[in-house]
């Protein structure tokens, strides 16, 4: 029963490192470069929605489609606007720059909402099923169930649609994209749209349990590891990686002594790093030199 | 008017100055050549033409328009289609799928039937249509590679060394293909080659390129009976082993 039970709530958990390491994954696949501040999106889609449903009193549905659009804008014009002027600088500079993302993000955040901690009303907050002494909270399975069902979209859109195929293309072969005719940098805007709308979507999943903070955003690194357990290059292996770490945590603090359960994400990537360096998933992607 | 034209072209690696005012013109209908020994320069003319490197000096005219610093997903949408070095299809995109990347920019409705077109020219691409383009030989990516600039219906299409690493009869299946896509589909060709025996048998007008300076020009005719030709690229072995370094592009992330 207990085992159960956190087996879910570490799978729920997980769901939202690996939404996060999707971004990670998404966007360095595409442009080569790691966006650190992915987990500070994560924690501003969360803050968009609370106000939108919460401030506004939007209906919920409503509150959640306006919060993945107005998210979609914020990663296009940042890439738009703040990356693009740095293409040809070197990826130390642009690491450096999404870092500082980050805090700016965490400073501003507080500024506008405050830092005391907000709860996102959803139509299902508080809803529990009872499978027989299993108590399951609403809000885990549709974070699960939200994860799976993203998770086929974007599957579906990367099969099948023409500018999916294109964003495979373009981090597959830049340059031969842009012999293509591919609109290279409008398909690198669309990655980082893509990637901020589903962080927002980790952000509205996860607003109902964990509290929306300024400092939401810090899960940020678990995910990150979470993208180099899976491969970092693989996007089912960013969510297996998120998961796996979602659980190990749930174990790991019931367990094992304290503190354990904080440091297992770190745990677990360093293991991975001396046991199978290239991640769960090999990366598919060989890229060129 | 030429379809292409390019004056007085000076393209840098760095501080590095790899073409030192090329000045050539394509005209329409062609099957033009550009040949040169390894590291003369040819690569970089194809690349400072569909912008993939800009020029630090000179025009480059295509239908009169100039394109010189123009992206060169631009260039290609102009119908400028670069074929380039190596191939360089994508890999984890099946044969099908390459081929519509080719037509990326396209909103006819006639891309499919486009796509049994370019099937028909390389009937070997025909069977893999469903595998993944990494799994091909390299003639036949080599193939696809034509086939996806096809995609593009291009006015114009620069080959860089499309004969590589192929064997004999396969070369000679690459040089036919040009000459019909040429003839059949009208597409102007600049072609740069390294087996100047085939592209001077295929080609209407020639260029030879050393150290990034055009140091002769004729009609391949002409150009085939030029002494230095016969003794220099008509004698010479075709492939050299190369060490291949890449210039950080400015236009990508890479
Ligand atoms: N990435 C690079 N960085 C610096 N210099 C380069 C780079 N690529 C080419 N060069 C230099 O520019 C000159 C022209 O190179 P280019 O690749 O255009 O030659 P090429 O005629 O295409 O040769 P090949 O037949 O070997 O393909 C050479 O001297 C080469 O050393
Ligand atoms: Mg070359």
């Amino acid at each position: 029963m207990e085992v159960l039970q956190l087996l879910v709530s570490g799978v729920s958990q997980g769901c939202v490192y690996g939404l996060i390491a999707l971004g990670f994954v998404l966007i360095y696949k595409a442009t080569e470069m790691v966006n650190f501040a992915q987990g500070e999106i994560m924690m501003l889609g969360a803050f968009v929605a609370f106000t939108f449903a919460n401030l506004l009193g939007w209906p919920f549905w409503m509150a959640v489609i306006m919060t993945l659009l107005v998210m979609a804008a914020f990663g296009a014009l940042t890439e738009r606007l703040i990356l693009r002027p740095m293409i040809g600088e070197p990826p130390f500079s642009v690491l450096m720059l999404t870092i500082g993302m980050g805090y700016v993000l965490r400073a501003g955040a507080g500024a506008i909402w405050g830092n005391e901690p907000r709860t996102l009303t959803t139509p299902y907050s508080g809803g529990i099923v009872d499978l027989g002494g299993v108590i399951i909270g609403y809000e885990n399975i549709v974070i699960i169930v939200g994860t799976a069902v993203l998770c086929l979209v974007l599957f579906l859109f990367f099969r099948y649609s023409r500018v999916g195929i294109a964003m495979q293309a373009t981090s597959q072969n830049q340059l031969a994209a842009y012999y293509m005719g591919i609109p290279v940098k409008r398909i690198y805007s669309l990655v980082w749209a893509l990637s901020a709308g589903i962080a927002a979507t980790a952000g509205i999943l996860v607003a109902p349990v964990a509290l929306v903070d300024p400092l939401m955003g810090f899960i940020g690194i678990k995910a990150f590891a979470a993208a180099i357990v899976g491969g970092f290059g693989s996007l089912p292996g960013a969510i297996l990686g998120g998961i796996i770490i979602g659980v190990v945590e749930q174990f790991a603090a019931l367990y094992l002594p304290p503190g354990f359960s904080e440091t297992s994400a770190y745990v677990i990537l360093l293991v991975m790093l001396l046991v199978r360096p290239e991640g769960l998933f090999a990366t598919m992607l060989q890229k060129k030199v | 008017m030429s379809l292409l034209t390019l004056s007085n072209i000076e393209t840098y690696y760095g501080p590095i100055m790899a073409i030192h005012g090329v000045s050539l013109s394509v005209e329409e209908g062609q099957i033009a050549i550009l040949l040169g020994a390894n590291g003369a320069g040819k690569t970089t003319v194809l690349k400072t033409i569909s912008g993939a490197m800009d020029p630090q000096k000179g025009k480059v005219l295509f239908e009169g328009q100039e394109i010189q610093g123009k992206d060169p997903d631009e260039v290609a949408r102009m119908g400028v289609a670069h074929v380039p070095e190596g191939r360089e299809v994508f890999p984890f995109l099946t044969v099908k799928e390459n081929l519509l990347m080719g037509a990326f920019s396209r909103r006819d409705g006639e891309v499919a039937s486009d796509i049994d077109m370019v099937l028909d020219y390389f009937p070997v691409l025909k069977e893999k249509a469903a595998q993944q383009a990494a799994f091909l030989s390299g003639g036949q990516q080599q193939m696809l590679a034509i086939g996806r600039a096809l995609m593009l219906r291009p006015r114009l299409m620069l080959l860089d060394e499309p004969s590589l690493g192929l064997s004999p009869r396969l070369v000679s299946e690459i040089a036919e293909i040009i000459k019909r896509l040429n003839e059949e589909q009208s597409v102007t060709m600049l072609l740069v080659e390294q087996n100047a025996r085939m592209a001077l048998d295929i080609g209407d007008y020639g260029f030879v390129l050393e150290v990034g300076r055009i140091v002769m020009e004729d009609t391949c005719d002409r150009l085939k009976d030029a002494e230095d030709i016969q003794e220099f690229y008509l004698g010479m072995k075709d492939e050299g082993v190369r060490g291949r370094r890449r210039w950080k592009q400015r236009k990508t992330w890479r």
